[in-house]
């Protein structure tokens, strides 16, 4: 897949607020997707993800701010921005896959599918073609007349998914599409997605709380807190170049270290800590408190005197330090991360 | 503990088990043997014997009673009842539903306001309230003197004593009956499936066509037996607003206890709305099964949000 950066933006979201009362749900939104990007919204529970999905399929009104699409396909409005503000929920070119997956317990999993192309007024062969085509895509074809009531957690994400895509959106919008799966059966729907978007080539904007999988999935990944963007980056950067302590800490694992530099906060990950014997020569000293060993790698923290933290180290093999020893600590320089520190 | 004392254990925690569940059920079940069934079967059985001089029941086995109901008299009488009530239930379907789906789109508060203003006229006596009918039809009447005022027509009409007026008193007798069974199924529908429909290119119509109504038809079919069978029974409405020219099943039912003294024709009768009920309801039970899917209820396994 490739990423022509020199193309407008699909979707324009520019400095959108939404308020619940005194609860802000988004503030100052600001993010631009590209054309075929795996796009995700990532941040805890009730940072705001549903809020700007709903906002951009039309269910929300934003208090302020914009949103715009780019025009579809030749003629009239080929490049330009479309103001999707002003279009009702029912003509936006999104779709939007429902956290709660949303399936019309009255039709089967062939109705439920078939609905949108029947409400674009397309042929009944070509809808059934369709229709086939997507459960043939998404392995449902043996569960075509079956109600959603007798699906499992999975089979109906999967009947969400081909209700959206069987529509060709420019945009998908996933929320928590895989929340409600358990984890086996979450890893596989990871890499389905991921295969999916390729062949059907739609941009996919997915919200999840869930860092790895955000991680594993995505081109480009908006972290969001308290309705605020923290940091738009590919997970490389997220990972090696936090903009703030939040992205820091809830991206990876980490120790943030303060006292170390004066007014700021130092990001060490586990695999930049070196643990030694040898006290005199490292940076800090510390005391063994806990050791896990996964069968490649093991980890190992450390207590540090007067730290609140603790300090994270993981290497190959098995744990080198017993619990109580004293070891010391030491790091590049360049692998520690600075990052200014905040209330 | 050896196996045995905790077998007899559990045994001893299931009869306790059973007998508090008798003891909870217990005052229920007896009310609905001692004033449902038995009167039912009651019922039945004189429907199969002949009627005595003054009333009663004389016990010879007897046909005659439901061979009696064919006569054209009375099948008129019931065809007539059929249609007044079938009316009534379409009127009050079409100024409830919308009623019930305002109510719904209310902030919460108000709803509840709203619908205690729904049963507020319950609270009031059922022929005090037929009564103000017949002040609010009759030729001398608000309605017929501001007609006449407005000019639409030149003499008072008569509104008062014809089947439109017994119409008008069953759709307002029974239209809270209507309004909280639909207002309960709307309400319990999952918003986000109307949002879907939308998202899915459904204008607001279609949407409401295709998703909110059919899945809301249960709650349809319970307030259109709550209207049409007491509709049916009703003998106080086409008595006081139909002025005893339109009789229906209640009136025949109730003049064949209290006057005619023939209980076992007036027990087919009776016979005759009790099993529309059944049907109705068994009809209405099918009808959720099939919206439901399989029948099992398909909001258990909606997801809770994050
Ligand atoms: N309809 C609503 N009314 C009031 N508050 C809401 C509503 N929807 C969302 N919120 C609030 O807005 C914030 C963001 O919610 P949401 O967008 O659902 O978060 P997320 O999807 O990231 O978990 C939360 O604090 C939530 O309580
Ligand atoms: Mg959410």
């Amino acid at each position: 897949m490739t990423l022509d950066s020199t193309n407008a933006p699909l979707l324009r979201v520019s400095s959108v607020s939404k308020a619940y009362g005194d609860v802000v749900a988004l503030d100052d939104v600001n993010i631009e997707i590209q054309q075929n990007e795996f796009f995700a919204l990532l941040g805890p529970s009730g940072c705001g993800k549903t809020t700007l999905l709903r906002s951009i399929a039309g269910f929300e009104d934003p208090d302020a701010g914009a949103i715009t699409i780019l025009g579809a396909g030749s003629g009239a409005g080929e490049g330009e921005q479309i103001d999707l503000l002003s279009l009702p929920p029912n003509k936006r070119p999104v779709n939007l896959m429902f956290q709660s997956y949303a399936l019309f317990p009255h039709m089967n999993v062939r109705k439920n599918i078939a609905y949108g192309l029947e409400r674009e007024g397309l042929g009944k062969d070509e809808i059934a073609e369709r229709v086939n085509e997507v459960l043939i895509t998404t392995g449902l074809t043996d569960k075509a007349d079956v109600r959603p009531a007798q699906l499992s957690g999975g089979q109906r994400q999967r009947v969400a998914l081909a209700r959206a895509i069987v529509k060709r959106p420019r945009l998908l919008l996933l929320d928590e599409p895989l929340s409600a799966l358990d984890r086996k059966v979450r890893a596989e729907m990871q890499i389905e997605l991921k295969r999916l978007q390729h062949e059907v080539g739609i941009t996919f904007v997915v919200v999840t709380h869930d860092q790895e999988e955000a991680m594993s999935m995505a081109d480009r990944i908006a972290v969001m807190h308290e309705g605020r963007v923290q940091q738009i980056a590919d997970p490389v950067t997220l990972y090696s170049q936090p903009a703030n302590v939040f992205v820091a800490d809830f991206i990876g694992t980490g120790s943030l270290l303060r006292g170390i530099v004066a007014n700021a906060v130092l990001l060490l990950r586990p695999e930049s800590v070196h643990i030694s014997a040898d006290l005199a020569g490292a940076q800090l000293q510390g005391e063994v408190v806990e050791t896990h060993f996964f069968g490649g790698s093991s980890t190992t923290s450390v207590r540090v005197a007067e730290m609140e933290t603790l300090i994270v180290a993981s290497h190959p093999g098995a744990p080198k330090f017993a619990v109580g020893e004293r070891v010391g600590i030491s790091w590049n320089a360049d692998d520690a991360i600075l990052l200014e520190d905040q209330p | 503990m050896s196996a045995s004392t905790t077998q007899s254990g559990r045994g001893a925690a299931r009869r306790r088990a059973l007998t508090g569940r008798a003891i909870f059920a217990g005052p229920g079940l007896l009310y609905i043997t001692l004033f449902m069934t038995i009167p039912v079967l009651l019922v039945l059985v004189y429907s199969f014997f002949q009627r005595g001089r003054f009333g009663g029941i004389v016990w010879e086995f007897t046909l005659e009673n439901y061979v009696r109901a064919f006569e054209p008299v009375y099948l008129n009488v019931l065809s007539n009842s059929l249609v007044i009530a079938g009316t009534t239930t379409v009127f009050a379907l079409v100024i409830g539903y919308p009623t019930a789906y305002a109510i719904t789109r209310l902030p919460k508060r108000w709803r509840t306001v709203a619908l205690v203003l729904v049963v507020l006229p319950f609270w009031t006596n059922f022929l005090i309230r037929t009564y103000a009918w017949i002040v609010l039809l009759n030729s001398e009447g608000p309605i017929n003197s501001s007609l006449v005022d407005a000019g639409i027509i030149s003499a008072p009409i008569g509104l008062l004593y014809t089947p439109g007026a017994v119409i008008v008193g069953l759709v307002y007798a029974y239209l809270p009956l209507v309004i909280l069974p639909v207002y309960a199924s709307i309400e319990r529908l999952d918003r986000q499936l109307i949002e879907a429909a939308s998202n899915l290119g459904a204008s607001r119509v279609r949407a409401f066509f295709d998703v909110t109504l059919p899945l809301t038809l249960p709650g349809v079919m319970i307030g259109a037996i709550f209207v049409f069978v007491p509709s049916l029974g009703n003998f106080v409405v086409p008595e006081l607003l139909g002025g005893g020219k339109t009789v229906m099943v209640g009136n025949l039912i109730r003049d064949q206890f209290l006057e005619a003294r023939d209980w076992p024709f007036g027990a087919v009768l009776a016979l005759f709305v009790i099993s529309l009920l059944v049907i109705l309801f068994a009809i209405q039970a099918a009808i959720s099964r099939r919206i439901n899917g399989t029948g099992k209820r398909y909001a258990a396994k909606q997801v809770t949000h994050a």
